[in-house]
């Protein structure tokens, strides 16, 4: 630290002081004798007397004509005081009026401060204060005119501002700095309260913002910060003087007196920062005009203060929002290394949030800091902690989710916030109901939910979990296990200590005990009311939870043995003074003595048809859509908002979106609906990966269904023991996906044997291989590419390169997409590029080269074939490489029985001998698809002898999935069976009979099953979860999990109208979004270029092209129309999506933005 | 954004308070009880951020002074913790002319915060022209 400040500290401890040492002369002030008066009192109620004895010699001297205005400040101060310390003394307000309008200097400055302390805008007696403000303005004393500024842009009534405006306007042009300063800062006031009164004078906060002096420059941008972030289009133009400005500040342009420690004002320099994320945010072009200064900044930030820790950290979050650029992100991660590795714990702290920033979109750098991570898990400082969970939190996925949702919980047990509780309770919730690997898992992690939060909780937990519990998804069979895992497990709750169980979780369990008890066989009804009677004896018990309680024991009260139970219950509470409660138990009784009755009123869940509820409220269309006009907020429910305060946290992720598959912010996309589908933007939770249905169904089903299939889906997911042991085979894997990658022998075993003194470091990476399980892999890939990457290697470090370098790495894949115009291979290009290791990056051909020509095989059977323990490759050579019918694999049986001995002499390969397969199974594409457009052939999932690979094929009326077995060992896999299902997807089986026919693949050979996808709703990305199941040779079943990614442009198809059919379509669709899209800018017709990168990319229609206007239709696969308008505004391209389905345009904006930012 | 401004003494009683977003009056001292009880019980080596409620709070430490700013969770919490020392700095220069301890001129040292920060952003940073107003105020009442 510089000298300065070691004075600086040394000095302070004599200044600040506020109790009086011996040495000193003791004030004589007043306010000083009431301070060591207080210091001195030990208990509240003593402050209390002195306080109110003291308002009382206060009001009576205000109130004495005789107090000189020197004095009224003295009493005001004090007044000032005494309501500092909540103690109101509000008898001295309209004094402080008078003081600042009759006093003079510093006794005029005190009763303006006072009059800010003690009122807000909307007293009433701040209208006084008005003409005290105006006649100030006027006055020549400048100091006068400076302190009626100041207060000016403390508080004003807004109605008031008119009657001052044109004076404050006027000090815009005063020659001294510090008055045109304060008029912009009162001006940015009114903006603040009243933004339309000065909506007129924008062209004077320019002229502001070119002010000559720093000082009123500086304070414009406060002003531009508001306005920017309300509307950042509207000043693009503004991005060049910004850039400039920050280019001087940081160049040391600025008078000296405006340094910090010799950091050029470094809070210029955050404010300027967080306007040019603003403005780059999904803003290429802007963007690019900023990656000069930026970089600058870093450079020059290099002194080792806190001051230039915290213009690094506004940096990083400015080059993480705006559009990415490599070389920048690289230095950013770089910068985010520093924080987090630093031995200072507030950087460390800085280093986690900006962490925890960033890592949706670029997961890696979280797997690069994992043991830090795992470090400051355990770190002794809380804070440290929460952000290290809510780090964790974001990188959630379904193969880590146990291993954080325990951390999470571990958390809550020790919990001692309220408000760390609900939140950590919510997030657990959120994370259960998406993630969770079984059902078993599932209940038990709600039970520690409900018992942990207890009845803090938000209601809409309970709601939500039950709501689950009762509408079930998919399979009936699953529901049925959910149901009787939760009645058992509550069912033991009860026997153990009832007393202990929150309220929520007390109803929770007499809910689903009176619904669904009779799902476990043997359990007699009367049984339960037994387990359920002695709630109603708990002291804590409210009547709420009684009458729950109550209704339960109604449900299940049939039988002889139940009567006996009402009966006792009646006599032991019928007295109650609880009217609701005799009334529940009179109906108990009564419903339990006549069974036909109970059947009739209470009918068994099982058979019942869902009740018919207008769950979308549209009989209240018309009360919300008049309140919305009056300018009424959205609804969103509580849950929703709070996530929408943790998203605030989050960066724009959109540049990337690989593994936040919908990056629309909830208010985003609140902001672009219109009135008329507003009721929908409550569905459109911009955290879910869903889209809610229908409009106002909340997000409740959107949870469901998620869970429902990542359930499934992950149900099936490995456990994260068994995963760690997996790690093995999964750097082969990864090579596998890299096509045909050079061949190292990658045996990667565990450390060597550790020492006792190791064991510590083991434990943490076990955690850290659990945690970071299947980052990077969210976006295309199969759970078992990128997940299980080995963490203590360097293997998948500095994959911000790879991810983030649009013209570098991201080139082949660019090359090949003009090859194939699936928007699938490009993506999937792009995760094959984070999985490829740093060894073949160099060398791999781009794995979306989709259509392997011999020459891109070639290299890797030549290498090969030197060894000839290696079958496989041999494969692709001898089959002639065009596309081949089916029947080819005849051929193939034939052929590798030739190598059959070779093959069980090296039955324990090191070098994964399936390594270029799924490149060469596009001969085994049935003919009628070949030539149409798909993706490329990905790898699902292997085992021991099995390889499941799978493209999209589009053809015109349909989406099909095709997937390749191979079987190249040489049993025949027995009863193949493929099941395949998808929240978002209807999955049929095109050819060969029945789903569920068993059949055999034989060894050596390949088989193809096509299965037909219709989307049963539209969403950016869509996840197809399934499963293969075969017996083995020697008859022990065997099933491998997989998924299958795609996304919404497989199922968009060009729609041929014409111009007049167009409008038609138009004016019948009502859902309706509007956005900037970036444009080709560089084509010589831009307008043409992009709508026909649109078309190339996204398979849409351009409908007609008029001057300055496009319009563009497409429908979604067996769906309605989508339709655009397109307009060049302002260097953008402006448009306007419609469809009769309102999840639809959002979808395809969101790829329209991608379709568009790759170039 | 700043949502408040406090100096607290090492018993934990509150010397200066400065809302920029309303805050009731009967709840100010809970709340700051609270906040109070969040910072002055941390070690040295803790971070100089904790977490309370829906925000947060930065706070420094000087001698028997200590320095807690509520912020929002979109602040920087270092430019923050910077800004409390550059806060102290000008405090420092302009006290060391006065005999009188700090506190014992609450109004003066609300009249360099209003300088400093106004509805909770930073408005000016620059030492002398924070101080400018004021001394000039000083000027008047000596002549």
């Amino acid at each position: 630290m510089s000298d300065v400040v070691e004075r600086t500290l040394t000095a302070l401890p004599s200044l600040l002081s506020s109790d009086p040492s011996p040495g000193r002369p003791s004030s004589t002030s007043k306010l000083g004798t009431l301070i060591r008066g207080i210091t001195e009192l030990t208990s509240k109620h003593d402050e209390e007397k002195l306080i109110q004895r003291e308002l009382v010699s206060i009001k009576e001297q205000v109130s004495s004509p005789n107090t000189t205005m020197r004095q009224m400040k003295e009493l005001m101060v004090r007044a000032v005081y005494c309501e500092m310390l909540g103690y109101e003394a509000s008898f001295s307000y309209i004094h402080a009026i008078k003081l600042a309008q009759q006093g003079t200097a510093l006794d005029k400055r005190v009763g303006y401060l006072a009059v800010s302390l003690f009122l807000n805008e909307s007293h009433e007696l701040l209208l006084l204060l008005v003409n005290t403000v105006l006649k100030d303005l006027q006055s020549t004393n400048l100091i006068e005119v400076c302190m009626a500024l100041t207060v000016v842009g403390q508080v004003f009534p807004k109605d008031m501002i008119p009657a001052i405006l044109p004076m404050v306007e006027e000090k815009l042009n005063h020659p001294k700095e510090i008055i045109r300063r304060k008029a912009v800062l009162a001006l940015y006031k009114f903006y603040l309260i009243a933004p339309n009164q000065v909506q007129h004078i924008h062209s004077k906060f320019r002229k502001a913002l070119c002010d000559k002096d720093p000082g009123v420059m500086s304070a414009s941008l406060h002003i531009y910060l508001e306005m920017v972030t309300e509307k950042p289009e509207s000043y693009k133009d503004l991005v060049v003087s910004f850039v400039t400005i920050l280019k001087q500040v940081v160049g040391g342009k600025l008078p000296i007196d405006f340094n910090y420690h010799s950091v050029p004002a470094p809070w210029l320099q955050i404010q300027l920062l967080r306007i040019l994320s603003l403005l780059g945010k999904n803003d290429r072009s802007t963007s690019e005009m900023m990656y000069e200064v930026l970089d600058e900044s870093l450079r020059r930030a290099e002194m080792n203060h806190n001051i230039t820790y915290a213009i690094l950290f506004e940096c990083v979050k400015t080059i993480y929002t705006i559009h990415p650029k490599a070389e920048l992100l690289e230095k950013a991660a770089k910068c985010i290394g520093n924080f987090v590795l630093s031995p200072k714990i507030n950087l460390k702290y800085l280093g986690l949030k900006a962490l925890t920033y960033v890592v949706q979109q670029d997961a890696n750098l979280a797997l690069q800091h994992q043991m830090t991570i795992i470090e400051c898990l355990d770190h002794a400082d809380l804070i440290i902690k929460r952000e290290t969970l809510e780090l964790l939190f974001r990188i959630t996925n379904g193969q880590n989710v146990k291993v954080i949702v325990e951390k999470l919980l571990e958390f809550l047990r020790h919990s001692k916030d309220d408000y760390v509780t609900i939140d950590l309770g919510g997030k657990v919730t959120e994370l259960a109901e998406k993630y969770a690997p079984d059902n078993s898992w599932f209940i038990r992690t709600m039970n520690t939910v409900f018992l942990l939060v207890g009845d803090q909780m938000q209601p809409d937990i309970p709601n939500s979990f039950l709501r689950l519990l009762s509408e079930g998804f998919e399979s009936a069979e699953e529901d049925q296990q959910l149901r009787l895992l939760a009645v058992d497990s509550y069912v033991s709750l009860l026997q153990e200590q009832p007393a202990r169980l929150p309220q929520r979780f007390l109803q929770v369990i007499s809910w689903v005990l009176g619904e669904y008890s009779s799902v476990k066989e043997g359990l007699e009804p009367a049984t339960v009311l037994r387990l359920l009677a002695p709630l109603l004896d708990l002291r804590h018990c409210s009547s709420e939870t009684k009458s729950w309680v109550l209704a339960a024991m109604t449900k299940l009260s049939a039988g002889p043995a139940c009567l006996s139970v009402a009966q006792e219950l009646a006599e032991r509470h019928g007295g109650s003074l609880d009217t609701t409660l005799r009334q529940r138990l009179h109906e108990l009784q009564h419903l339990a003595s006549d069974g036909e009755l109970l059947r009739r009123v209470l009918p068994c869940s099982d058979g019942l048809e869902p009740l018919e509820v207008d769950s979308t409220l549209s009989f209240l269309d018309g009360f919300v859509s008049e309140a919305l006009a009056a300018g009424a907020a959205p609804y969103k429910p509580p849950h929703q908002r709070q996530e929408e305060l943790a998203q605030e946290k989050a960066l724009s992720v959109e540049p990337y979106g690989l593994s936040l598959p919908l990056s629309l912010s909830s208010s985003s996309i609140a902001g672009r609906l219109s009135p008329t589908v507003l009721s929908m933007s409550s569905g459109l939770s911009g955290n879910s990966t869903e889209l809610s249905p229908k409009g106002g169904a909340l997000r409740l089903e959107g949870v469901t269904r998620v869970w429902g299939k990542e359930g499934y889906l992950a149900k099936a997911a490995l456990k994260p023991e068994e995963a760690a042991k997996t790690e093995v085979p999964c750097p082969l894997s990864v090579l596998q996906e890299g096509g045909s990658a050079p061949r190292t022998p990658v045996v990667s075993l565990p450390a060597p044997a550790p020492g006792p003194s190791l064991q510590a470091e083991r434990e943490k990476q076990q955690l850290a291989s659990c945690l970071f399980m299947g980052l990077g892999s969210q976006g295309a890939a199969g759970p078992c590419l990128m997940g299980k990457a080995e963490p203590t290697r360097h293997g998948f470090r500095k994959k911000v390169k790879g991810q983030g370098s649009s013209s570098g790495a991201r080139g082949p894949s660019g090359d090949s997409a003009s090859s194939s115009p699936s928007p699938l291979s490009a993506q999937s290009a792009m995760d094959n590029l984070l999985c490829s290791s740093p060894l073949d990056s160099g060398s791999t051909p781009s794995p979306a080269d989709s259509a392997p020509s011999p020459a891109d095989s070639a290299p890797s059977p030549a290498d090969s074939a030197t060894s000839p323990a290696d079958p496989a490759p041999h494969l692709p050579h001898d089959l002639p490489a065009n596309n081949r019918p089916c029947d080819a694999q005849e051929d193939l049986t034939e052929d590798t029985d030739t190598s059959e001995t070779v093959v069980e002499g090296n039955s324990v390969a090191v070098v994964d001998p399936y390594d270029p397969e799924p490149l060469c199974l596009s001969p085994h594409l049935p003919e009628e698809l070949c030539g149409l457009p798909r993706s490329e052939i990905r790898p699902l999932c292997r085992d021991a002898s099995l390889v499941l690979s799978a493209c999209c094929v589009r053809t015109d009326h349909s989406s099909l999935l095709v997937v390749f077995v191979s079987n190249a060992s040489d049993s025949a896999a027995r009863r193949f069976a493929l099941q395949m299902t998808s929240g978002d997807l209807e999955v049929s089986r095109v050819r060969g009979g029945p789903e569920e026919e068993e059949e055999h693949v034989e060894g050596h050979s390949v088989a193809v099953y096509q299965y037909s996808l219709v989307p049963t709703r539209p969403s950016v990305h869509m996840e197809l979860a399934g499963r293969a199941s075969y017996q083995r040779p020697d008859g022990e079943p065997q099933s491998t999990p997989f998924s299958y990614g795609l996304s919404l442009p497989d199922f968009i198809r060009p729609l041929s109208v014409s111009t007049e059919e167009y409008g038609r379509l138009w004016l019948a669709s009502s859902n309706d979004i509007k956005q900037n899209l970036a444009l080709l800018s560089q084509e010589p017709d831009p307008l043409r270029a992009t709508l026909h990168r649109l078309r190339d990319r996204l398979q849409l229609n351009v409908v007609d092209i008029i001057a300055s206007e496009g319009i563009v239709a497409c429908q979604l696969l067996q769906g309605p129309p989508c339709l655009m308008h397109c307009r060049l505004n302002a260097g953008c391209l402006a448009v306007w999506l419609r469809s009769s389905l309102p999840e639809l345009p959002d979808c395809l904006l969101y790829h329209c933005q991608r379709a568009l930012a790759q170039h | 954004m700043i949502k408040f401004v406090l100096m607290v003494n090492r018993q934990g009683q509150t010397r200066l308070s400065r809302y920029y977003q309303p805050v009731e009056l009967g709840k100010r001292a809970a709340l700051e009880a609270d906040v109070v009880r969040g910072c002055l019980y941390r070690k040295k080596e803790e971070c100089s951020f904790v977490e309370y409620k829906d925000f947060k709070l930065v706070y420094r430490h000087y001698a028997s002074l200590y320095i807690v700013v509520g912020i929002t969770e979109s602040e920087n919490e270092l430019s923050v913790y910077e800004l409390v020392h550059n806060f102290v700095e000008v405090l420092d220069k302009y006290f060391s002319r006065v005999v009188s301890p700090i506190m014992f001129n609450m109004d003066k040292v609300h009249i360099i915060l209003d300088e400093m920060i106004q509805n909770g952003h930073v408005v000016e940073t620059n030492h002398s022209r924070i101080l400018a107003p004021l001394s000039a105020l000083d000027t008047l009442a000596h002549s």
